[in-house]
C-alpha cells in the first residue's frame, strides 16, 4: 500500500470518528464543531516543538574538527615521504 | 579490530575535483581498516584538478588491486556514480562514503561490527543520536536540516533517525536491488535509498557518526534545495 493511502485512511477514520461524534453528541455540539481546528493547531504546534526541542539539542562535536585537523597533518606527512604529491599546484599551505 | 571472518568489502567513493581530500581518505582508510579485506573504487567524474593523477599516484603507494579507479568522462551526477562503481564491486558489502572527510574512515570498524553482530542488511551513518554530531553548520543549516527531518519522520515514519547523510553499509545484492528503483537527485536521493530499503522490509541498523563540515574544495549540491527537498518528499509519499 502506498504511504499516502495509510495516512488518508486515517485520515478518513479520523473524520468518521469527529462525524459519529457530532451526530451522538455526547460532548456538546459546539466543542465537537471546533475539534478539528484543535488538531490542526496541535499538530502545528508538535511540529514547531519538535524543531525546536531538535535545534537546542542539536548535537555538536567540535572536538572532532580539532581530531580531523591532526589527522590530516598526519596523513599528508606520509604521503609526501611516499611521493604522492598532495599539496595542490594553486595553493601555497604551511 | 579482530575479523574472523570472510567479507569483502567494497568502499565506493565517488569525487569531482577532490585531488587533496581523496588522498586523505585512502590513507585514513587503510589506517583504521587494517585486518579487513577491503577494496577501494574511487569513481572520478573527469575532474580537472588532476584527482585522477593521484588516485594513480596512490595506487603505486598502495596496489592496483587495492585501490580502483574506475573513471568517467565527464560529470555525471552521483546517483549514476554508485551505479557505475556497483558494477565494479567484488566485495559482497558495499560501502558508500564521500570523498570530502565529512565521514570519517575511523568509523569504518563500527559499521562492520555493528553488521556483524546483527546481521543487518544495511547499516547507516546516524548524526542525530548519543555520540552523533555535526561540526560546522550555520545556525540556518540547522534549522533547514531539523525542520526536513520533522517533516520526513512525520510523513514518511522510514524508522531511521538520518535519512539524508550518505555514509552508509550495504549488503551487495540489496544496494543493486534498492539503487534500480530510485530516480531522485541530490539529498532526495539518500532518502529515496533508505526509505525504499525500509519499505522492502530490509534489515537496517544505526551507528553514531560525527560530521565535520568540508574542510578542503567546494560543495558541489547548490541551487534550489528546499523546493527540491519538498518535491522529492511528496514524490515519495505517493510512490513508496
Ligand atoms: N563522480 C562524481 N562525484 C560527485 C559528483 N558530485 C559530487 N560528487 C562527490 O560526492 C561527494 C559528496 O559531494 P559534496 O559536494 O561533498 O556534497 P555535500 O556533502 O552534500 O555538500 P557539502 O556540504 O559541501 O560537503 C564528494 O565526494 C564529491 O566529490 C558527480 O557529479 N560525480
Ligand atoms: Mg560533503
Amino acid at each position: 500500500m502506498k504511504h499516502i493511502v495509510k495516512i488518508m485512511t486515517l485520515l478518513v477514520a479520523v473524520s468518521a470518528l469527529w462525524v459519529g461524534l457530532l451526530q451522538t453528541s455526547i460532548v456538546p455540539q459546539s466543542h465537537t464543531w471546533l475539534l478539528p481546528i484543535y488538531f490542526v493547531v496541535s499538530l502545528g504546534c508538535y511540529g514547531l516543538l519538535m524543531v525546536g526541542v531538535g535545534l537546542m539539542q542539536f548535537p555538536t562535536c567540535p572536538q572532532e574538527a580539532l581530531l580531523l585537523q591532526q589527522d590530516i597533518v598526519e596523513a599528508k606527512q606520509y604521503l609526501k615521504q611516499k611521493g604522492v604529491d598532495v599539496i595542490p599546484t594553486d595553493v601555497v599551505d604551511a | 579490530m579482530e575479523v574472523q571472518h570472510k567479507s569483502k568489502f567494497s568502499v565506493i567513493i565517488p569525487t569531482y575535483n577532490e585531488r587533496l581530500n581523496i588522498a586523505l581518505i585512502v590513507y585514513l582508510v587503510f589506517k583504521h581498516l587494517r585486518d579487513v579485506d577491503f577494496e577501494i573504487i574511487v569513481v572520478d567524474d573527469g575532474s580537472p584538478d588532476g584527482t585522477q593523477d593521484i588516485v594513480k599516484q596512490l595506487q603505486q603507494v598502495y596496489g592496483e588491486d587495492r585501490i580502483l579507479l574506475r573513471a568517467r568522462p565527464k560529470k555525471l551526477g552521483l546517483g549514476t556514480a554508485y551505479i557505475h562503481g556497483l558494477k565494479h564491486a567484488s566485495g559482497n558489502f558495499v560501502v558508500i562514503m564521500d570523498a570530502d572527510l565529512s565521514h570519517h574512515p575511523k568509523y569504518l570498524p563500527s559499521f562492520i561490527r555493528k553488521q556483524l553482530e546483527t546481521g543487518a542488511d544495511i547499516v547507516t551513518g546516524t548524526r542525530y543520536v548519543k555520540d552523533g554530531g555535526v561540526h560546522g553548520w550555520t545556525l540556518m543549516r540547522k534549522l533547514t536540516s531539523r525542520g526536513a527531518n520533522v517533516l520526513a519522520q512525520t510523513l514518511l515514519w522510514p524508522g531511521v533517525s538520518d535519512l539524508t547523510g550518505s555514509f552508509r553499509l550495504y549488503r551487495k545484492s540489496v544496494l543493486e536491488d534498492v539503487i534500480s528503483s530510485c530516480v531522485s537527485k541530490g539529498y532526495v536521493f539518500q532518502m529515496e535509498m533508505i526509505v525504499r530499503a525500509s519499505r522492502k522490509g530490509y534489515h537496517i541498523e544505526e551507528v553514531p557518526i560525527t560530521f565535520v563540515d568540508r574542510v578542503f574544495g567546494s560543495s558541489k549540491l547548490g541551487g534550489s534545495e528546499i523546493v527540491e527537498y519538498l518535491k522529492g518528499l511528496a514524490y515519495l509519499l505517493v510512490t513508496t
